[in-house]
């Protein structure tokens, strides 16, 4: 395509100056989720140049493409083969990028039901903070020749390296979509989503927001009517998933009060969620991803996550707290990734205190 | 290659005295659980690579965690290198002793310790075989989606370890797609929880990280692995092929058709005849390929899958197909490809089983090249493996009792190993590097990347305890080895273009 190019050697020479310089560099594509978080400062390093797709075989189900090649270019070519990224990314903003998607690790309404970002690397070239350029993985479905550094680097924040090139797993894509809506109480809707995944249903989205559980199934189109008639419910707006996966809805855009985002085990009851936190949530992930607009203390909202099992974010504020935006490792937990940390980046260079402040 | 441990090439060990070691591990486990003696030792001095054979120094069998962070914490204070061992099934080489180590054996963590049925988890100690934990769900209609082929023994711990794979895995992937969380000891005897209950965890990709790790990072203790729902309907079809490349270009179609199969495998003729042999599974004997594509999901669906994928088999070149006319019949098509592996076992009187992966579309052509390889080398190759995944076993039979046969079967081992990397692929898709594989990996990767794996692995395991000499090979490995690396589309062999 037209702007493909190679530019892993300048990138290197960049890092490798700023390296010289004990310069600390802030890693940016398309800088489309530069508010996630903790704050960055540094000389930028941009991959968005560093673009194009390197190989893709339909046949192969996978897809090899730079860290700059904008997201909805790859979305575009699968799709044009009938396949799709089986995560479905939020990309929050136009000009998101692979790299950039990778290395936040987010996945959309979709990955409940198949599989994370992370389960869909295969491979990566990476460029790490010693300015060497490595690659893990390939472009197989199964490798297991050294460690995983490539599926390690999905959701690392750049803390541990640039990634330079990704493989990436695709699924075909489903025939058909159908969006059902049902008008439900949050904690009949989770229970319901929940006891979906049992039955023969071709389940690929299950999300909930201000009384009305949304479904969404993905497969042959007379499958898709069938399920449809024995489940019921009404014709729901398939523009929700975007919604939800993109944060445009009004949940989102009501108020400038803080975005948390909570993820916790699947089965949790969102109404004990939504009275801790003395507010409503949107979830997503058939209930194991909550997001909640509240004022409450970021110690607060951390205890509750914790307490149902999983962990609070901020996700979108205009103040982050004083800890960071993440929720804080255990000790134990925190040496391994410093000790991470000055494996793949011993100078810290790399997008320091991104995820962690120590790191 | 010799697969003793070798001081120059893989470090160093401090000697310890014995008597002082198992002073001060009776001091934290009850003398029962050491083995010492010779004839209690003889029994671990492998794992399922039967070629290699040390006799460790002692043998550890804990019962419970807190056992196991003792010895752990004992070790690490004597500077005692520790290789985990599950069930020992392992295929490289990986759970072989150390003469100046301790084998610590985690078969006696075996309880499955809760089963959350409403988010459709268990919580299972590292001992655990794999098919019980389906065969415990099973009940609740729920199952444990990654099935080797060696899932009656295999661990669940050693699975993590090897991020192990199985007929399954096509659709619903590897261990490492199917866990949650993991209770890990460090070797220091410190508890780690790594991932969570949730779908995901703040900080770095742990879990990613440790699966597949085989023994080198820490000591798994308790895994939270996820349960699946058991599909409505499965139905298994078999394509029956007159020639072996046509089989291999039938799986590229079937991806490229747009069908997920739930296994698609494939095996040729001398594996076909053995496992008809062994149990009688109905295959046609006089095949020279055959591939079980299996489809699942919802009964509709998987009838309107099971036309497509014969119409596809067909226009590939089956010869016939065959759909498994009941759930018995199933079953029976899946056993002789699962029991595929002791079945080649009785032709010959050792095999030895190669791991590679490559891109499904170089299936025909490495296949044919493997050919050549089995002639010229003189040594019968029988193929059964895991064809949607691209996920080569192919079992080279020789006999260790014949001079020189054995070396003859690495280096031919070797072969298959470079012409996978060669073809786009990998030194292993699911048994590990080990020690087997531990010079190969010097093909697979450059100085820089073996050097960061040492530091990652450091960043766990800074003194190098934990399972030595396996995985990841020294510097001074690859420069005696004298291997070329070869890195994917820069071939080094001219005349090997057709790839
Ligand atoms: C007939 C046969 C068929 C097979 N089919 C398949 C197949 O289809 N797919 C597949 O993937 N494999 C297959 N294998 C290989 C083998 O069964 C797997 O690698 C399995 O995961 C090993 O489990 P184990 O408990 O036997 O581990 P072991 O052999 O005991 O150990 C394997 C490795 O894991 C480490 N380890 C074990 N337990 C722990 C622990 N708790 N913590 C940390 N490290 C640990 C060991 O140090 C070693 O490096 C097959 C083997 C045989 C003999």
């Amino acid at each position: 395509m037209e702007g493909d190019q190679d530019q892993s050697r300048l990138l290197q020479n960049q890092l490798q100056q700023a390296l010289g310089e004990g310069r600390a560099l802030r890693i940016a594509g398309g800088d489309s989720k530069r508010f996630y978080g903790n704050r960055v400062d540094g000389e930028i390093l941009s991959t968005r140049q560093h673009r194009g797709i390197i190989a893709y075989e339909p046949s192969e189900l996978v897809l090899t493409a730079r860290a700059g090649t904008p997201l909805r270019d790859i979305e575009a070519a699968v799709a044009a083969s009938g396949q799709m990224l089986g995560f479905e990314p939020p990309h929050f903003g136009a000009g998101a990028t692979l790299g950039g998607a990778v290395a936040s690790g987010l996945s959309g309404p979709r990955r409940a039901y198949s599989g994370a970002l992370r389960d869909f690397v295969l491979g990566a070239k990476v460029l790490n903070g010693r300015g060497e350029i490595l690659q893990f993985g390939g472009q197989v479905m199964k490798n297991v020749a050294g460690y995983d550094i490539a599926r390690l680097m999905a959701g690392s924040l750049g803390c541990l390296g640039v990634i330079l090139e990704v493989s990436l797993k695709l699924l075909p894509r489903p025939e058909a979509e159908q969006t059902l809506c049902f008008a439900l109480n949050s904690r009949a809707a989770a229970a319901k989503a929940n006891r979906l995944l049992t039955q023969a249903v071709p389940l690929s989205g299950a999300c909930y927001s201000d009384g009305q559980l949304f479904i969404r199934l993905s497969g042959a189109g007379e499958t898709l009517a069938r399920c449809a008639q024995t489940l019921g419910g009404d014709g729901g707006d398939s523009d929700i998933w975007a919604a939800v996966k993109e944060q445009t809805g009004d949940f989102f855009s009501a108020s400038d009060l803080p975005l948390w985002r909570l993820s916790v085990p699947p089965a949790t009851d969102p109404a004990a969620l939504s009275a801790a936190a003395a507010a409503a949530t949107l979830w997503d992930w058939g209930g194991a991803l909550h997001w909640i607009k509240t004022r409450l203390a970021a110690d607060e909202m951390r205890a509750i996550a914790a307490t149902a099992g999983g962990h609070a974010t901020l996700f979108r504020s205009a103040q982050a707290p004083g800890d960071g935006v993440f929720q804080p490792l255990l000790p134990g937990l925190k040496k391994i990734h410093g000790n991470l940390k000055q494996a793949m980046d011993p100078h810290r260079l790399l997008n320091p205190g991104r995820m962690y402040a120590d790191f | 290659m010799s697969y003793k441990y070798d001081p120059q090439l893989d470090g160093e060990i401090r000697p310890v005295s014995r008597p002082v070691l198992l002073q001060s591990l009776t001091a934290v486990i009850p003398a029962a659980a050491i083995l010492h003696s010779e004839e209690q030792l003889k029994p671990y001095e492998c794992d399922g690579l039967s070629a290699y054979r040390v006799t460790p120094m002692l043998v550890v069998l804990p019962e419970t965690v807190e056992q196991t962070g003792a010895v752990l914490k004992v070790c690490h204070r004597l500077k005692v290198p520790v290789v985990a061992r599950g069930a020992g099934t392992g295929l490289s080489g990986g759970a072989l002793p150390l003469q100046q180590g301790v084998l610590l054996v985690l078969s006696k963590l075996n309880e499955i310790l809760h089963i959350d049925l409403e988010n459709r988890t268990a919580v299972v100690q590292p001992g655990v075989r794999n098919l019980a934990i389906s065969e415990a769900v099973a009940p609740h209609g729920l199952y444990y989606a990654p099935d080797p082929s060696s899932q009656i023994a295999c661990s669940i711990g050693g699975n993590v370890a090897e991020n192990a794979g199985g007929v399954h895995c096509l659709k619903y992937g590897l261990t490492v797609h199917n866990i949650l969380k993991l209770n890990m000891l460090t070797i220091e005897g410190e508890l780690l929880t790594i991932g969570s209950d949730a779908f995901d965890t703040p900080g770095f990709d742990l879990p990613a990280l440790v699966t597949g790790s085989e023994g080198m990072l820490g000591i798994i203790v308790e895994i939270t692995v996820k349960l699946l729902p058991r599909p409505q309907a499965a139905k298994v079809l078999m394509g029956v092929f007159d020639d072996v490349q046509k089989a291999g270009n039938a799986v590229g179609a079937i991806i490229a058709g747009g069908i997920l199969p739930a296994g698609l495998e494939m095996m040729d003729n001398l594996a076909i005849r053995a496992a008809e042999d062994f149990i009688q599974a109905g295959y046609p004997r006089e095949a020279e390929a055959i591939l079980l594509c299996e489809l699942d999901g919802i009964a509709e669906d998987v009838d309107s899958g099971v036309e497509k994928v014969g119409g596809i088999l067909r226009d590939a070149g089956a010869t016939e197909t065959r759909i498994a006319r009941d759930e018995n019949q199933r079953k029976l098509f899946w056993a002789g490809r699962k029991s595929a592996f002791p079945a080649v076992g009785r032709l010959y009187p050792d095999y030895y089983c190669m791991d590679g992966t490559i891109p499904r579309r170089q299936l025909a052509a490495v296949l044919h090249a493997m050919g050549e390889l089995s002639a010229q080398y003189q040594l019968p190759i029988a193929n059964v493996f895991h064809a949607g995944d691209g996920n080569l076993h192919p079992l080279i039979l020789f006999d260790a009792n014949k001079p020189g046969e054995l070396e003859k079967a690495e280096a031919l081992g070797g072969k298959i190993l470079q012409l996978c990397i060669e073809a786009g692929g990998t030194i292993t898709g699911e048994h590990g590097v080990g020690r087997e594989k531990i010079n190969h990996m010097c093909l697979q990767f450059n100085t820089e990347e073996i050097r960061q794996f040492h530091a990652v692995k450091r960043a766990f395991d800074r003194e190098q305890l934990l399972n030595p000499g396996k995985n990841i090979p020294t510097l001074a490995r690859c420069a005696e080895f004298g291997a070329m690396h070869v890195h994917n589309g820069e071939l080094p062999f001219p005349e090997l273009e057709r790839f």
